[in-house]
């Protein structure tokens, strides 16, 4: 096993490895709802690359960061299914 | 199909299906033709809001009046027309524009309309993105805004199914003598002939005084709680009354999913409906310099629509003055989406001999065409 960081995923801490793109980190931890789309219907990567706009979250307050483009961080605070 | 109609109406922006669907329920036989589809002009390029303005005596009555139309036509509504009595925040940057607000208010209030004289602290509680320092403000709570072009488009289908008769794809190239011809060489014959053809109208009615005056829109991505209220600086009344180059104005409308809309800017006599870089850039750097919190979201459409200006900043509405038959609900430049009720309700009541509800003088072509044909400056 890797080296592991503390991301605060809805309020609760879920250690994730250090390097993984938020993500990857996300659906290892088995979620599968990122976003709720404009008719209130689940979301979740679907290319993983920066293009498709459907895994994006909330991080550290700030809404629609894509989470296929982000490394994880120690002390990441995570929401998901905000808009 | 019936090629003979009570009414024929040139254009299904906001103002042609509004004033089919009052007709149709009249009683009256309707049919509509527009180039494009309902709702597909100017009234998908404006920003829906629902608003009293107060810059004239006519102007207060026909906005008035037809803000309450829209109260009283909200429960009908389906969801997609996204109406939201979402109130206006006139905004006062300094000391004179708070005393602007505060006659605002008095006039307001001496009116009958509900209106609240804001502080600069209630200010920054009821639109905490504002930027501090700003002195004041009026809030119309009984403002609201709508998605225009589904509303146009619900009309429309209202109408229809009602026994109107729609042709889309299609413009109306002349109307008189009883009879509309349309751009795939249908004729209809019909005793009145409505021109509701947003800036088009004068091409279809030479000499009617409307010219375009473009608009430029932004929309955000979803930031829900990021607005609460239509916001407007007040300085947007003297963009509004420029009558000639080129303006923007602060003006922010939430819309039910969370994203903003931002307006707005005003060029007259310019036709063309591509981005202008420069005016874009002016509206959206007077749009963050009131609220700064507007650079931390992304814009994910930009697009431009014409309203129909006229001079006195009146529409049209009432029969043309010299050709027997022809008749016109066109030039509500700004105000089209909140005036395009009461619009239907003087057409109809001009066509049914009904007595209008409000005095329809103000609107009359006539104040800017004379009988004999030439065009007056009153």
């Amino acid at each position: 096993m890797g080296e592991k960081v503390r991301i605060i995923l809805n309020g609760r801490e879920c250690d994730v490895p250090a390097g993984a793109t938020l993500a990857s980190a996300l659906l290892a931890l088995g979620l599968t709802h990122f976003r709720t789309s404009v008719h209130g219907e689940p979301r979740a990567p679907l290319c993983g690359m920066g293009v498709c706009q459907e895994c994006r979250l909330t991080v550290d307050g700030r809404m629609h960061v894509r989470a296929c483009l982000l490394l994880c961080r120690d002390g990441m605070r995570v929401e998901t299914g905000t808009v | 199909m019936s090629s003979s109609f009570d009414v024929v109406i040139a254009g299904a922006g906001i103002v042609g299906a509004a004033c089919a669907l009052e007709l149709t329920r009249s009683g009256l036989r309707v049919a509509v033709a527009d180039p494009a589809f309902p709702g597909a002009g100017a009234t998908a390029a404006g920003m829906g809001h629902l608003v009293v303005m107060q810059d004239s005596e006519p102007q207060f009555r026909l906005t008035a009046w037809s803000r309450q139309l829209w109260h009283e036509l909200a429960p009908e509504l389906p969801a997609e027309a996204e109406y939201l009595q979402c109130g206006t925040v006139w905004v006062a940057a300094d000391p004179e524009e708070l005393a602007a607000a505060r006659r605002l208010r008095d006039c307001a209030a001496a009116r009958g309309l509900l209106a609240e004289l804001l502080d600069a602290a209630e200010l920054a509680e009821v639109e905490p993105q504002l930027r501090p320092g700003l002195a004041g403000g009026v809030l119309i709570p009984e403002d609201a805004v709508v998605y225009a072009p589904a509303v146009a488009r619900w009309m429309m289908r209202r109408a229809v199914a009602l026994g109107a008769v729609l042709r889309q794809g299609a413009a109306v190239v002349s109307m008189g003598g009883g009879l509309a011809k349309l751009s795939d060489g249908t004729a209809w014959s019909a005793s009145a002939l409505l021109n509701a053809a947003g800036t088009d109208a004068a091409r279809l009615t030479p000499g009617l005084p409307v010219q375009p005056r473009k608009g430029h829109l932004v929309i955000t991505d979803r930031s829900p709680g990021f607005l609460r209220h239509q916001v407007v600086e007040l300085g947007y009344t003297k963009s509004v009354q420029a009558l000639t180059g080129e303006s923007v104005a602060f003006n922010v409308a939430p819309r039910p999913t969370g994203q903003v809309l931002i307006g707005s800017s005003r060029q007259s006599g310019v036709c063309s409906a591509e981005i202008d870089r420069p005016i874009l850039e002016a509206m959206l750097r007077r749009a963050c310099a009131y609220m700064p919190g507007l650079r931390q979201l992304s814009a994910i459409r930009a697009w431009t629509g014409l309203r129909a200006a006229t001079p006195d900043k009146l529409p049209l509405i009432g029969p043309h003055p010299q050709i027997k038959g022809v008749w016109v609900a066109a030039g509500h430049e700004g105000l089209g989406i909140t005036t395009a009720l009461g619009t239907a309700r003087l057409i109809a009541a001009h066509l049914t001999g009904r007595a209008p509800e409000i005095p329809a003088e103000p609107y009359l072509p006539s104040r800017h065409i004379d009988a004999d044909g030439a065009q007056s400056h009153g």
